[in-house]
């Protein structure tokens, strides 16, 4: 990787690449293919951490008992990832290091906190998401760099979360996409912690602060939940184009975060009724 | 399902298909398989960025130096090579297979490579420069024909490519003593079908016998092999058409690749190598064709009962940079069913072809008629709303009574057979009507947006190829030599040791048409489906082809059954006589069991099929004595009704006519706006039913075609012409995820023109579900002030619609 510098593209499950490079959109000089690099697939337990190598393939991660205990809401936007076809050879390090930031890997990892471990002949280094998505189809890796890992935190046990999306067709991607999490607070039951991610609506998976901020300390209620939505909502700048107005795009935000939440209200209740918390 | 031969009927069964186990393997003969000649080189398209613009300068200078290209070919050297394609209409503008000192849509072809290998001709595509000179551009039917609107054409000096006044009885007078009119703008949208298998064409041209010989998954109508000849300017018989077994698609698409036959002809004959060009899905999307999208104002005369005693239409159908044939068979393919399935006699068409810079039209599965039924039947819906009737109620009233048939209708049709009542009374009975209503409106109190819609339509199929003509007025039609083509043929053959094979001329793509001939050629000749050897493709210097062959306008499930019986039929004669002959008893005494011919009045007088076989082949001696040697046979089957049109514009534009009856229900998020598909409801008329799973196949696919009008495929431009939907991220063709669980149901009402009785169902559905969704969203949202007019529906445009119906002053979107 040294020696070809900018001149190579990395091929992982070449998902999205291969039809960059069939439309001649994408013309690198070389291609490094790592898809012999079976030590790079993996999922595992590591010190609170759910660990994914680079090179897992999305429905392995999806289907992974581990993942779906650790991180349900990783698993969750697995399933609206491109079709079932392309899961089984897309990866994980593959759709990060692509960054589009209506993807739903992406979005739920910057949700959840993940951290990315990246190597070089250099040595390695590890950088949270924001520091890692830069813009459209942009991150911080540099040209000698190879993304490896995915650290992501193993969620509250007795928290709820919730991962929805709207598209014009299952599979598309997303017009907006919503990745939240919510953890309540013991005996009086109002919000201890919470996260909300959006897909599709700017140049990185975007987090409405001012929407999250509302929530914390409050306890969960309808009227709550919409004004969260209403603030996300005046948070974000979408764009429009032939699927959907900017406007639309917009109002959806408010929905999709209201029922996210509600969503994730509804899984944390049933975990501390059932007690599996 | 294997089949015991044991004499029972095999048509109306769903034997096993015949092609699947090499199409399921990966077996089969698609054009991107062949290579039937050595040296062949491939071929890359440079098209046009702009959608409309003087071409000052075309450089090929270093693509021309580039190792490996061995040709180049551009607009300047078709215009010297080539004739323009000929087109019905009397004044449409030249169209070449390339562009020629002008673009006038994006995509549009400007030059082509020839290279040892296809990469290499993509790279030199790059070298090629070209030096546009922009012109503004317009992309609105109704916009283009505005006096300031930029001219496609400067020697047309219009956008307008035809105009044709039609009238039928006297709709004047029905609007003047008209209860009710009800009138609407509707808006439908240009798109496609996606087969597979893209264009593929493979051309290779000898010098010594100036034969041009075209391999190509082109599917007809082979009336374009002339007009490929005439604009090539080479003899007919100097011009060979050679269509692989399988082709992986087509949907009427297909129609419309032989300008690339000229065009890769014409660059195999400049390259002087065989030459291979396989469409990229871009390429595909940008410019093969589609379905107009069209502008049109209907209006109806009704009676305070709901009766509608007359329709008026304007059309303006866009047929995209040039005027292209078969156009105008998006506005004129219908004509003979422009009614529908109801019995209003009075009429008023005012119909438009108008020019625009978007990519060019022809057939697509449905052609015209989900444009047509798209007003007729929105309308019908506005018409209930207006008198505080059902709609199933409105429609029932106006149905052509089963008593009626065959039914002549104001325009020309003659509807061969039908009981369109009893088709719609299923629908409702399928689809439990009267508690859907409950349902409904249970779910209004809910505060649930739930909408039940109709689709109706008469089901085309087996164009009558007069149609075209209706392009002139009858005063030029008499000028020249009628047109009215609708034959088929099938060739059977049977060897010394009595074995069958059938040759088709279908061009079948994927419908199963080896399957459905093996059955009935095996019920006429007492044979096992599987031993008959069925072979499709065509080769035009060896099989029976005519103008009208191929496999479009649904005329296989009609007539080329028809062929196929007449040919056994024929052959079976032949056979009666032989044995008739040899057993010294009358050809009337002999009757077929299973694979003998037996004597009624003795059945120890008996021959085998074999025997015969063997007679006809080994021993021409004692056969009759006027009888040719052998047993082989071809029979053309012509439609009775196929006739050119009338002086008073009348034609009978197809030749059988099914029907159906759609009921959708649907229901939208009230905050979302995304639309649900909750039920669907398809009963169709299609006569006598050959295969039941090709059927429910047929109309499936149909189904999802006329949903993916609906509510999502679109090839759509921004105002400056640029085109929007170029790959699969943006031109959404629905999957099997996307598809609604269908109930479908069938009447049985046999056509009297076909030999078996069947007519056509591969279009079908795909006519009437965009209307019948269009209709139930309609009616899910009737609370909010908006109406359906215009599609596709996605739930930005319907969450725009609906914000503005409340506060008029929020603007479109």
């Amino acid at each position: 990787m040294e020696a070809f510098a900018d001149e190579a593209k990395i091929l992982a499950g070449g998902q999205s690449l291969v039809p960059l490079l069939n439309m001649r959109l994408a013309r690198p000089a070389h291609l490094i293919d790592i898809n012999g690099c079976d030590e790079l697939a993996y999922v595992r337990e590591a010190d609170g951490y759910l660990a994914i190598g680079a090179m897992t393939r999305q429905r392995e991660v999806e289907m992974s008992p581990l993942a779906r205990e650790a991180c349900p809401l990783l698993a969750e936007a697995l399933h609206w990832v491109g079709y079932l076809q392309t899961r089984y050879r897309g990866t994980i390090g593959g759709s990060v290091a692509h960054a589009d930031p209506s993807a739903e890997i992406p979005t739920a990892l910057t949700c959840l906190g993940g951290t990315m471990k990246v190597s070089s002949a250099r040595g390695e280094r590890v950088c949270g998401v924001e520091e890692f998505f830069v813009s459209y189809l942009t991150t911080s890796l540099q040209p000698d760099e190879l993304l490896t890992e995915v650290l992501v935190p193993k969620s509250d046990p007795r928290g709820g979360w919730a991962f929805l999306e709207l598209s014009r067709r299952h599979s598309d991607f997303a017009l907006v996409g919503v990745a939240c999490t919510l953890s309540l607070g013991g005996s009086n039951g109002k919000v201890t912690a919470a996260r909300i991610n959006l897909a599709g609506v700017g140049p990185v998976p975007f987090r409405p602060q001012r929407a999250v901020s509302c929530l914390l300390d409050q306890k969960p209620s309808d009227l709550l939940f919409r004004e969260a939505g209403r603030i996300a909502s005046e948070e974000v700048e979408p764009e429009s184009d032939y699927h959907a107005s900017a406007e639309y795009r917009r109002e959806m935000v408010g929905i999709l975060v209201r029922r996210g939440l509600e969503k994730a209200l509804q899984r944390a209740e049933e975990r501390l009724t059932d007690g599996t918390g | 399902m294997a089949v015991q031969r044991t004499g029972e009927r095999l048509v109306g069964q769903s034997v096993t298909r015949k092609e699947d186990r090499r199409l399921l393997t990966g077996r089969g003969t698609f054009i991107g398989d062949m290579g039937p000649l050595p040296n062949i080189h491939h071929a890359a398209i440079l098209r046009s960025p702009h959608p409309h613009a003087r071409i000052r300068r075309i450089d090929v200078d270093e693509a021309g130096h580039m190792e490996g290209v061995v040709g180049i070919l551009t607009g300047d050297e078709v215009a010297k090579m080539s004739q323009p394609f000929p087109v019905a209409s009397p004044s449409s503008p030249p169209y070449y297979s390339c562009a020629i000192g002008k673009v006038r849509f994006v995509g549009e072809p400007v030059a082509v490579v020839v290279a040892r290998d296809r990469y290499i001709a993509e790279d030199a595509l790059d070298a090629i420069v070209v030096d546009y000179e922009a012109l503004p551009a317009v992309v609105d039917p109704e916009k283009a024909v505005e006096p300031e609107a930029p001219i496609l054409h400067e020697d047309l000096g219009t956008n307008v490519a035809m105009h044709r006044v039609l009238n039928y009885g006297d709709p004047d007078r029905a609007f003047a003593e008209a209860d009710l009119v009800v009138e609407e703008r509707f808006v439908f949208p240009k798109y496609a079908s996606t087969p597979l298998e893209t264009y593929g064409v493979i051309a290779n041209y000898e010098q010594a016998s100036g034969v041009l010989t075209i391999w190509s998954n082109f599917h007809g109508p082979f009336s374009m092999q002339p007009v490929v000849a005439r604009a090539l300017q080479i003899a007919q018989n100097k011009l060979r058409f050679i269509v692989p077994p399988d082709i992986g698609g087509g949907f009427g698409i297909k129609s419309s690749i032989y300008p690339y036959l000229a065009l890769i002809g014409l660059a195999a004959m400049k390259a002087g190598v065989p030459v291979k060009w396989i469409e990229d899905r871009r390429e595909h999307l940008l410019a093969s064709s589609s379905g107009t999208d069209r502008v049109s104002y209907v209006a109806a005369a009704v009676k305070r009962d709901g009766t509608i005693t007359a329709m008026k239409m304007r059309i303006y159908d866009n047929v995209g940079g040039y005027f292209r044939a078969p156009e105008p068979g998006c506005v004129f393919r219908p004509l003979g069913n422009y009614v529908g399935g109801y019995k209003f006699r009075n009429l008023h068409v005012d119909a438009y072809c108008v020019l625009t810079n978007k990519s060019l039209t022809g057939p697509n599965r449905g052609y015209g008629c989900q444009q047509l039924y798209f007003g007729i039947e929105r309308l019908v819906d506005q018409i209930a709303e207006r008198l505080s009737l059902d709609p199933a109620e409105v429609r029932m009233r106006n149905l052509i009574p089963p008593e009626a048939f065959p039914y002549t209708t104001p325009t020309g049709g003659i509807y061969d057979a039908g009981d369109y009542p009893a088709t719609l009374k299923k629908a409702l009975e399928m689809a439990g009507y009267g508690a859907l209503r409950e349902v409904q409106k249970k779910a209004r109190h809910e505060g649930r947006y739930v909408g039940i819609g109709f689709g109706l339509g008469v089901d085309p199929s087996v164009s009558n190829m007069g149609y075209v003509n209706i392009a002139q007025t009858p005063a030029e039609r008499a000028k020249s030599r009628p047109k009215s083509g609708a034959v088929q043929a099938t060739t059977i053959s049977i060897d010394p040791l009595g074995m069958i094979t059938v040759g088709l001329t279908t061009t079948p793509q994927g419908q199963g048409h080896e399957t459905v001939v093996a059955q009935i050629v095996a019920d006429e000749l007492g044979a096992h489906p599987d031993e008959i050897t069925v072979v499709s493709g065509i080769d035009t210097f060896q099989s029976a082809w005519t103008i009208a062959s191929g496999s479009y306008s649904s005329r296989f499930s009609a007539i080329g059954t028809s062929s196929a019986v007449m040919a056994a039929r024929k052959l079976k004669k032949k056979m009666f006589r032989i044995a008739a002959h040899s057993l010294g008893v009358e050809p009337e005494d002999l009757e077929m069991q299973g694979d003998k011919i037996v004597a009624i009045s003795d059945p120890s007088k008996v021959l085998s099929i074999r025997h015969i076989a063997g007679l006809a082949h080994w021993d021409p001696q004692s056969l009759p004595k006027d009888m040719e040697p052998g047993l082989y046979t071809t029979y053309f089957y012509s439609m009775p009704t196929a006739k050119p049109p009338d002086e008073y514009d009348r034609v009978d534009s197809s030749n059988t006519y099914g029907f159906m009856a759609d009921l959708v229900v649907v229901e939208i998020d009230p905050e979302t706006f995304e639309i649900q598909i909750k039920k669907y409801v398809t009963v169709h008329d299609a006569g006598t039913i050959l295969h039941p799973k090709i059927v429910e196949g047929q109309v499936q696919g149909a189904a999802l075609h006329g949903i993916a009008g609906a509510l999502y495929e679109e090839l759509a431009y921004d105002e400056d012409g640029q085109f929007l939907t170029g790959t699969f991220m943006d031109y959404l063709c629905p999957t099997f995820s996307d598809a609604p669980t269908l109930e479908i149901g069938h009447i049985v009402v046999p056509s009297p023109f076909t030999v078996l009785g069947s007519k056509g169902l591969g279009e079908s559905t795909t006519e009437t579900a965009p209307v019948a969704i269009a209709n139930a969203v309609s009616d899910a949202l009737s609370g909010l002030g908006i109406k359906i007019n215009e599609l596709p529906l996605t739930p930005s445009k319907l969450w725009h619609w609906v914000r503005q119906a409340k506060s008029p002053a929020a603007g479109p979107q």
